[in-house]
């Protein structure tokens, strides 16, 4: 699937909920079900700046594609971090470095978090980006 | 005469709306107050009727601003049984106040002297001394605290010695609620000859303080957290300790004369309010004053020392409820962790149910690296809180404990 059908994918997971309590769980499973970093891992250099709770992302190149890690102290940061991870996770770094993520306006996230959540969030998007840019 | 819940919230109409589609529960009351309609009503007479800059205008506006803002002065100085009115000096808000108290000090304190204060402190009241320290070449020293958020004093005379020049401290913390034994701390700092400063930012809105029965230097408080405006506080000073700092800022309304040279200062308390005051701040703080000595001091705090129990005995059966703070005498703060939760995750979906709490580190980093924790989730009480809202605040937390497990 491309960055576009990744997204519309999620977009339709999250409209089966009508309550954001149910949303929000659905964020916190993705968060659960997200292969946690080792402690070894958790530096400080992979820390993303900006966000409220710690949250540690890792990335690697792997062809013309970029793979990422995550891990967060607090589960719905994780549960985010899962989400951006499920749509750009081994898709060209060129795609990344481009992409428009429109799911998060379409879910509604971005009207639900408070402003430094959503500071956090756009946090986690540039430093994928960042990473994707230097891979490409 | 019995507590009027009922009135006292039909007193404050932002209680009665709905977030998230539930009804709003307000326990950030620490952070700040919500305002009665007694106090929107002052702001809004005066802006209707008598708004004119104050102090210097011979018409009648002018003068009607005046009275009414010295009319306030008056009534804090009554409100904490300061001698005169002079001795009332209105702020920013406590950082302003402390700030004022510790630049000033700049001009008085030798390198040989210290500062105490303590390790359960605001950063407001933290921050100011060590740069008054950086400035000076003194040293900044701490009291202690022990496991249950208590200060301790077993090594109080170590602490304060001959060289101490200022102990200040807050009466009441604001991230664990713990009432500090203020007269213990003073009549050691006295016996030293050192000033003393309580930082009253918890205490206004749950406890009566009476400046002279402590015979406290310098004493502060927030309007904001007492159910008035923000942006104004309150900087208390003893005369002979105000007039003896040097002013913090320059500019109109606080000199007598100036030349292109040389200017003189006014006597306190304008010394040390330049610039045009928060006039509509005080005017709503004096308001508030009024509204909350209608119901009583004492007979809020009842009501919230109620609340606090009932909150610590309910919430506690929830399995790895966790407070943080278990001092003996604590005020109206419940602050808590869940074990195998995150505070932030907690505040995220207690919002989500109209549950409003703090999380984080409650500007008290120095607190929460004792404890070696990130932050606790906080929820604390004021005079329009119920019983009712603290079993919805529980059933929110359950729900968002099972779905972070």
């Amino acid at each position: 699937m491309t960055i576009r059908e990744k997204q519309a994918a999620l977009v339709d997971e999250f409209a089966f909920f009508d309550d954001w309590m149910d949303k929000y769980n659905h964020i916190i499973e993705m968060g659960k079900s997200l292969q946690p970093l080792s402690d070894q891992d958790k530096q400080e250099d992979l820390l993303v700046q900006g966000c409220q709770s710690k949250v540690w992302l890792k990335a690697e190149k792997q062809g013309d594609a970029v793979k990422f890690w995550a891990d967060a102290d607090a589960i719905i940061a994780k549960g985010i971090v899962a989400m951006l991870i499920d749509v750009f996770d081994e898709q060209p770094a060129a795609d990344i470095a481009q992409a428009e993520l429109g799911f998060i306006e379409e879910i509604g996230l971005k009207d639900h978090l408070s402003p430094t959540r959503a500071n956090g969030l756009m946090s986690m998007i540039k430093q994928m980006k960042i990473y994707a840019l230097a891979f490409a | 005469m019995a507590y009027d819940i009922d009135y006292i919230r039909s007193q404050f109409p932002i209680l009665d709306q709905q977030v998230h589609g539930r009804p709003l529960v307000y326990l950030d009351n620490a952070a700040t107050a919500q305002k009665p309609k007694a106090v929107v009503d002052a702001i809004s007479h005066y802006y209707y009727n008598d708004n004119a800059n104050v102090h210097r205008g011979v018409h009648t506006l002018s003068q009607r601003a005046t009275d009414a803002m010295e009319a306030v002065r008056e009534q804090v100085r009554d409100h904490i049984g300061a001698r005169e009115s002079a001795e009332i000096i209105f702020t920013r808000g406590i950082t302003d106040s402390i700030n004022t108290v510790a630049f000033g000090m700049g001009a008085l304190i030798k390198p040989h002297q210290n500062v105490v204060i303590t390790a359960l402190e605001h950063h407001s009241n933290i921050v100011p001394w060590q740069m008054l320290c950086e400035r000076t070449g003194a040293t900044l020293r701490y009291i202690p605290i022990n496991e249950k958020g208590e200060l301790v004093l077993h090594s109080l005379e170590e602490i304060i010695d001959e060289h101490t020049a200022m102990v200040a401290f807050n009466h009441i913390s604001n991230s664990l609620g713990t009432i500090n034994p203020v007269s213990t701390i003073l009549a050691r700092a006295k016996e030293v000859g050192a000033w003393t400063l309580v930082d009253g930012a918890q205490s206004g809105p749950h406890a009566k303080v009476d400046v002279q029965e402590w015979d406290v230097d310098f004493f502060t408080l927030a309007s904001h957290k007492m159910y008035g405006p923000t942006g104004l506080g309150v900087l208390y000073g003893k005369r002979e300790r105000i007039e003896a700092l040097p002013p913090y800022q320059g500019g109109g309304e606080m000199i007598a004369t100036v030349t292109l040279e040389k200017s003189t200062y006014a006597a306190i308390p304008h010394k040390f309010e330049a610039g045009t005051p928060h006039i509509e701040g005080v005017i709503g703080f004096g308001a508030a004053l009024k509204f909350m000595n209608s119901i009583g001091i004492e007979a809020i705090a009842k009501h919230e020392a109620e609340l606090l129990d009932y909150a610590t005995e309910s919430l506690s059966s929830i399995e790895g409820f966790r407070i943080i703070g278990t001092a003996d005498h604590k005020a109206s703060v419940l602050s808590f962790l869940v074990d195998g939760t995150h505070p932030y995750d907690l505040g995220v979906l207690l919002d989500q149910q109209g549950i409003a709490v703090r999380t984080g580190q409650h500007c008290t980093q120095p607190i929460m690296d004792q404890f070696c924790i990130a932050g606790t989730a906080r929820a604390s009480f004021a005079m329009y809180n119920t019983k009712e809202e603290i079993d919805l605040f529980k059933a929110a937390l359950v729900r968002a404990v099972n779905m972070l497990r």
